[in-house]
């Protein structure tokens, strides 16, 4: 490991620059995909006090479905708004449907429940809507490219880069998160939000439903899952494991970050997005470890992830 | 009651190895899943949930693939230990940090280690033959040559053993004081070590010793196939163990074969009738034994008991 990790450092050092604007292009986009993924779920992690582990398959859910959605419009001769329209409506779609039956349907039993079984509960639900997702799309791998064609690419030195990936996601990326920051701290419903999780039983006696609070909060998360999933759907295809896959990533985000911690997430998923898309050109058989590796290492250091607040142990 | 539901159980398994000779390797991974989600239900006890045990199966497994690959002379029991060794340490130098965190980051930090593991076995294809796995000769059995049916026997024999002696071992440990202790952690952890006892150490003793129960099933799970590739230290492995003490209660040592009876029972019905939907019964069952029995098989029965004790 030693070798390997000089082997890596070295050559960041001396990789061309070409190599390294590319990794760093690939970084940028991964991590604004993970980085929504990881909001919604820290937004339920830190006001609900769940680990939502079926999160992942809102991720596939969300990219099935606008993958589907741009094949369905591809037949009318679509805008390149339209594709993009389908993107979000999928996101949209998914959330709210999975969203609502999930917190409704499943969560809600188990609210008063320890936290384990809350967490197994969502991943009971991850491995029931794994297989209703091969049922409705099957095994075979699911693309749809068309708005990436539509797009164009943009040259920044001398790399040519997809414009969808390098400027459309990222923005996107910022939107919600500016977005997410805007509702939670400037509107009425957005502190009711916030009311409810420092204190659930004394915002409720100020009249606030925490229930509908809990509702919106899980849709709205689950919202941000299914459009990290639609918005990535235009540049992987779509698989069996895809959701696993994100999850797991998307959780090592959140623990790096600290749960709860919207701002630490933004930061935790560059890093993480950025060392795995170096790691991709340096020292290809670490791509996968190195997610894991960093959130070890964060983790021995600051137990609670790096951006949170010490709290006091409860008795 | 569930002691002898435990006898019966095992003598059940053994009569059905040697009436269907097809159903020996189903059981054996039966035992197998057991013992790994024993090694879960212990943690548990603790109200800590690992979601990457199945590393120290990949530890046990690989161990033993290394052992036979170098030293084909050695026999099944010295393999089976050096798996069990192997895990054993490993597990107390992991023991050693995750014993620090609690709930959330205690899974979590399990899950980070075994992904980092589970994706080098499938890179590092010079020395773990990558996703292909490494092959295991079939070992000697106590100095004797032994052909695959009879090997395969002896190895039921040989897991049977094991299995009763660690239900037997494992309740002890729970009744114990330093068990008592264990499941003190996620009754009140402060008030514990107000008693005096230090937390992190008991946990620290519980995780070992989970380590080598994985390890185990992992070392037996290798040799009966014969072979070893990094799914045996999957994340999605680790949460069937997590599934199967779930679903068997750590309420009794047994709990965690009972669960791996019915969990093995539903995947060979699932595989033979209903192919694709193997996840969606799985997810199911588990949030109806979440919302209707959260103590498991179990803690049913111990109701049961209970109430039939108070009637009398």
């Amino acid at each position: 490991m030693p070798a390997a990790l000089f082997t890596f450092l070295w050559g960041s050092l001396f990789m061309s620059s070409d190599l390294m604007l590319l990794a760093l292009a690939d970084g940028v986009s991964y991590a604004a995909l993970l980085f929504m993924v990881s909001l919604g779920l820290t937004l339920i992690c830190g006001v609900m006090g769940i680990v939502n582990v079926a999160h992942g398959a809102l991720y596939a859910f969300g990219g099935y479905t606008a993958s589907y959605f741009t094949l369905m419009a591809m037949g009318h001769a679509p805008s390149t708004f339209t594709l993009f329209f389908c993107l979000l409506g999928a996101a949209v779609l998914v959330g709210l449907v999975l969203g609502t039956v999930l917190e409704t349907g499943l969560l809600r039993w188990v609210q008063m429940r320890d936290p384990v079984q809350q967490l197994l509960m969502t991943f009971a639900a991850f491995m029931v809507l794994e297989d209703i997702q091969r049922l409705i799309w099957g095994t075979q791998p699911y693309s749809a490219p068309d708005i990436i064609g539509r797009l164009g690419t943009v040259n920044f030195f001398d790399v040519t880069y997809t414009a969808y990936q390098l400027i459309v996601i990222p923005i996107v990326a910022l939107l919600s998160y500016a977005g997410l920051l805007f509702f939670l701290h400037f509107t009425a419903l957005g502190k009711q939000v916030v009311a409810v999780t420092h204190h659930r039983e004394m915002a409720t006696a100020l009249g606030i439903h925490a229930k509908r609070i809990g509702w919106l909060t899980f849709v709205l998360g689950a919202f941000l899952g299914a459009l990290g999933g639609a918005m990535a759907a235009p540049t992987t295809s779509m698989v069996p494991g895809a959701g696993a896959d994100m999850i797991v990533l998307s959780f090592a985000v959140v623990a790096t970050a600290g749960m709860g911690q919207i701002s630490g997430a933004l930061l935790a998923s560059l890093l993480i997005g950025l060392t795995r898309s170096l790691a991709v050109y340096l020292a290809p058989e670490w791509e996968v470890a190195v997610p894991y590796l960093i959130m070890v290492m964060v983790l021995l250091m600051r137990p609670n992830g790096l951006f949170s607040v010490a709290q006091a142990r409860r008795i | 009651m569930i002691r002898g539901l435990a006898w019966i159980g095992f003598l059940l398994c053994f009569a059905l190895g040697l009436i269907f000779p097809w159903s020996k390797t189903p059981l054996i991974m039966a035992l197998c899943y057991g013992m790994a989600s024993l090694g879960v239900a212990i943690m548990m006890r603790a109200g800590q949930v690992s979601f990457g045990h199945a590393l120290y199966a990949a530890i046990g497994a690989y161990s033993v693939a290394f052992m036979a690959r170098s030293f084909p002379s050695l026999d099944t029991f010295t393999l089976l230990l050096i798996g069990v060794l192997g895990s054993i340490v490993v597990g107390g130098v992991v023991g050693l940090f995750v014993v620090r965190y609690r709930g959330i980051f205690f899974g979590m930090l399990n899950l980070a280690l075994s992904m980092v593991v589970f994706s080098m076995l499938g890179k590092l294809y010079n020395l773990t033959g990558g996703t292909d796995g490494l092959r295991i000769n079939r070992p000697a059995f106590f100095n004797q040559t032994l052909e695959r049916d009879a090997f395969e026997t002896s190895l039921l024999l040989l897991s049977l053993f094991f299995a009763a002696l660690l239900v037997w071992g494992i309740q002890r440990y729970f009744k114990s004081a330093a068990g008592e202790a264990l499941a003190a952690i996620k009754s009140n952890e402060t008030r514990l070590e107000y008693l005096g006892l230090s937390a992190r150490r008991i946990l620290w003793n519980a995780y070992v010793l989970s380590a080598a129960l994985v390890g185990l099933s992992g070392a037996l799970f290798g040799l009966v196939q014969g072979l070893v590739t990094p799914d045996i230290g999957s994340w999605f492995r680790s949460g069937e163990y997590v599934f199967i003490s779930i679903l068997g209660g750590s309420g009794h040592a047994f709990g965690a074969f009972l669960g791996a009876g019915v969990f093995e029972a539903v995947k060979l019905f699932a595989a033979a009738y209903m192919t694709g939907v193997w996840q969606l019964i799985l997810g199911v069952t588990l949030i109806i034994v979440i919302l209707l029995a959260p103590d498991g098989i179990v803690g049913l029965l111990q109701k049961r008991r209970a109430a039939a004790g108070a009637s009398t």
